[in-house]
């Protein structure tokens, strides 16, 4: 068989990938508490005991905010760094432009510590305000060079006929660049969505004493009751992922179709 | 609509108002001078072109006039209207853009309406002058396409009713045809005209196709390096071009040195080696662009023909070797070193004719000596 090796490699590479994924719903409907083969029974007990959780609810809330929160922010901040930087000449255009991604490179222990030192000297109390700060910092460099990819493929004479026709900069703006960078919004807020959400360092160090998904998640490995549950809630954060992203392929696809674009692939 | 001839259009714009006035336009991008002091008059109904290669601040004159890029000196005077103050959404101009800059999230109705956005007319008033405009450019029927499905040519079209619904006092075109295939650029070049004699608006076209520019345009400036080097019809261009290097640009030209003998009431008397002594009528005398080499003479390729010995030919003629031959079907280009025109290496420096290929007419072979034949008047001597 051709490129018999090969197949086998890529099979085992996905399986290596992929496999403890699926383990993940396997232990969240068993009804042993020890996470090991064979399986006892079906259960679904684990997932009402991560509803009724008081504090998993409240680190759930505290992320989804913190996540929300910040995607916005890093989005917003990123249109404006992707257009200046995609249409306009400006004197220090380089350093800007690197300074904004220096926490791609920079090991996040290092922002976190240095961050911590300087809200600390400066008496900013610890909560999920802090947390939001420092995941805009790491949100950034990822939504800047998505959205610099959208704004970077857009004809600049679009907006100079939208001018041209009677509109002004900002109506120009609102009804033609923004409808066409949509695509690259949208992908800009999930992308930092999903980096916020399952953020460690950041969060362990600025939250205070507010409780993320993944501090809170850490803290619970320490007891093994509490696993199967972690399982469960695994599954959901997985079963959301996937519905999240199939929506926002959805959005992709349709905007790719709306505007007759060439599909240069997406998530999926 | 009534079709007018192209001399009644011209003879008409020639003494029409001015619409567009610059006066020593000036344009600094940095260090670099792009506009060296424009000065030209456009009157209304023109179409008028600005014809240049790249580089030469032809397409920067076209969005200083429409209000795309600040002068750094100069008035630019739209319907006698200073601009100086006036940004591009409020000036009486449209743009067809190089690239068509069609919004590719809407369709073509939305396309065309657009610039209605601020109308205060009603919606069906709006949606009766958008089909108007689709219309007036072939595509009725076509407004609820999706814009990104259209070809070329119609993309164009939308572009072209986007910019003439607002109805506005100058057109201009940036590059509008360079996109096209050739068998649609020359069916647009004459839909073109018609438009424009057909709405009446001012017209400005910005091309580095000669042809072009001489196929659409009542008047022509030709432009280098941010100046303009002639402005005039496209025959006077053609066939009398003040420059060298205008000539070079427009068309094919041969170029050979001339002694100048005199000047006599009418014309300039020249020695021309290989054509010998000839004078030039003085609107033929160009005294802008004497170059390095001295006094030229220069000749267009169809100016001059082959004549085999012994046929009848123009009042001049003189004899050569046929040096190359190029056939292209409907033309072929003989390049023939004439007889007494070497020289000072010994060699002569054939001049390029071309015939057309009419019925009976056999293409002549390489070396075959022939006689050459011209009249004075088709010469033009840059001094």
């Amino acid at each position: 068989m051709k490129g018999g090796g090969l197949r086998i490699y890529a099979i085992l590479y996905l399986l290596f990938l992929y496999a403890p994924i699926i383990l993940l719903p396997i232990f969240a409907f068993n009804s042993g508490t020890i996470i090991a083969f064979p399986l006892k029974g079906f259960t679904t007990d684990w997932f009402g005991q991560m509803f009724e959780n008081a504090s998993l609810r409240r680190a759930l809330t505290n992320s989804l905010i913190i996540a929300v929160s910040s995607s916005v922010f890093a989005t917003c901040l990123g249109v404006f760094a992707a257009r200046a930087s995609t249409r306009f000449e400006f004197p220090g255009k380089g350093p800007i432009m690197g300074l904004i991604m220096l926490p791609l490179v920079l090991p996040e222990i290092i922002v976190s510590i240095s961050l911590l030192v300087v809200l600390l000297s400066i008496g900013v109390q610890l909560n999920i305000l802090t947390v939001i700060l420092g995941h805009t910092l790491i949100c950034m460099p990822y939504a800047t060079v998505i959205l610099s990819t959208a704004f970077n493929s857009l004809d600049r004479s679009l907006e100079e006929a939208a001018y041209d026709l009677g509109e002004t900069k900002w109506s120009a703006f609102r009804l033609v660049i923004l409808p066409l960078v949509m695509p690259g919004i949208i992908s800009s807020l999930l992308m930092s969505f999903t980096i916020s959400l399952d953020e460690f360092i950041i969060a362990f160090f600025l939250a205070g004493n507010e409780p993320t998904l993944p501090t809170y998640i850490f803290s619970q490995l320490r007891f093994p009751k509490q696993i199967p549950m972690i399982m469960a809630l695994g599954t959901v954060l997985v079963v959301m992922s996937i519905i999240l992203l199939t929506i926002a392929e959805y959005f992709r696809r349709r905007g790719i179709a709306k505007t007759g674009a060439k599909d240069t692939g997406g998530f999926l | 609509m009534t079709t007018t001839s192209t001399a009644e259009h011209r003879a008409r714009t020639a003494t029409a108002k001015p619409m567009i006035e610059c006066r020593n336009v000036q344009k600094y991008y940095g260090d670099y001078h792009a506009l060296r002091g424009i000065d030209l008059t456009i009157r209304e109904s023109e179409f008028f072109s600005l014809l240049g290669p790249s580089g030469c601040g032809k397409t920067t004159l076209l969005r200083t006039i429409a209000g795309f890029e600040d002068i750094s000196s100069g008035v630019v005077l739209i319907d006698g209207q200073d601009m100086q103050d006036v940004p591009a959404n409020r000036r009486p101009t449209n743009m067809v853009f190089q690239s068509y800059a069609i919004f590719p999230h809407l369709t073509v109705a939305e396309n065309v309406g657009f610039g209605l956005r601020r109308d205060p007319r009603s919606k069906a008033e709006k949606a009766a002058a958008v089909e108007e405009a689709l219309a007036m450019v072939g595509l009725k029927g076509y407004g609820a396409r999706a814009s990104h499905a259209l070809s070329g040519g119609q993309r164009q079209r939308v572009a072209l009713a986007r910019a003439l619904i607002l109805k506005p006092k100058v057109l201009l075109l940036d590059e509008p045809l360079s996109a096209l295939d050739r068998k649609m650029r020359e069916q647009m070049q004459v839909e073109l005209i018609k438009l424009q004699r057909q709405v009446g608006i001012t017209f400005v076209l910005v091309t580095h196709d000669q042809e072009e520019a001489l196929v659409m345009s009542d008047r022509i400036a030709v432009m280098f390096d941010g100046q303009i080097a002639q402005l005039d019809g496209p025959e006077a261009l053609y066939a009398r071009p003040t420059s060298r290097r205008v000539a070079n640009f427009i068309g094919v030209m041969n170029f050979l040195p001339a002694h100048v003998l005199g000047e006599t009431a009418s014309g300039v008397e020249v020695d021309v080696p290989g054509l010998g002594r000839v004078e030039i009528p003085m609107s033929n005398v160009s005294k802008s662009d004497p170059g390095d080499e001295g006094p030229t003479v220069g000749f267009r390729p169809e100016a001059v023909s082959l004549v085999a010995p012994g046929q009848p030919q123009q009042s001049r003629a003189t004899a050569g070797v046929i040096d190359e031959v190029v056939y292209y079907g409907d033309m072929t280009y003989y390049d023939v070193r004439l007889d007494g025109s070497a020289s000072a290496d010994g060699r002569a420096r054939p001049v390029r004719i071309a015939m057309r290929n009419v019925f009976g007419r056999e293409v002549q072979d390489v070396g075959t000596r022939t006689n050459v034949s011209w009249s004075p008047g088709s010469l033009v001597l840059f001094r």
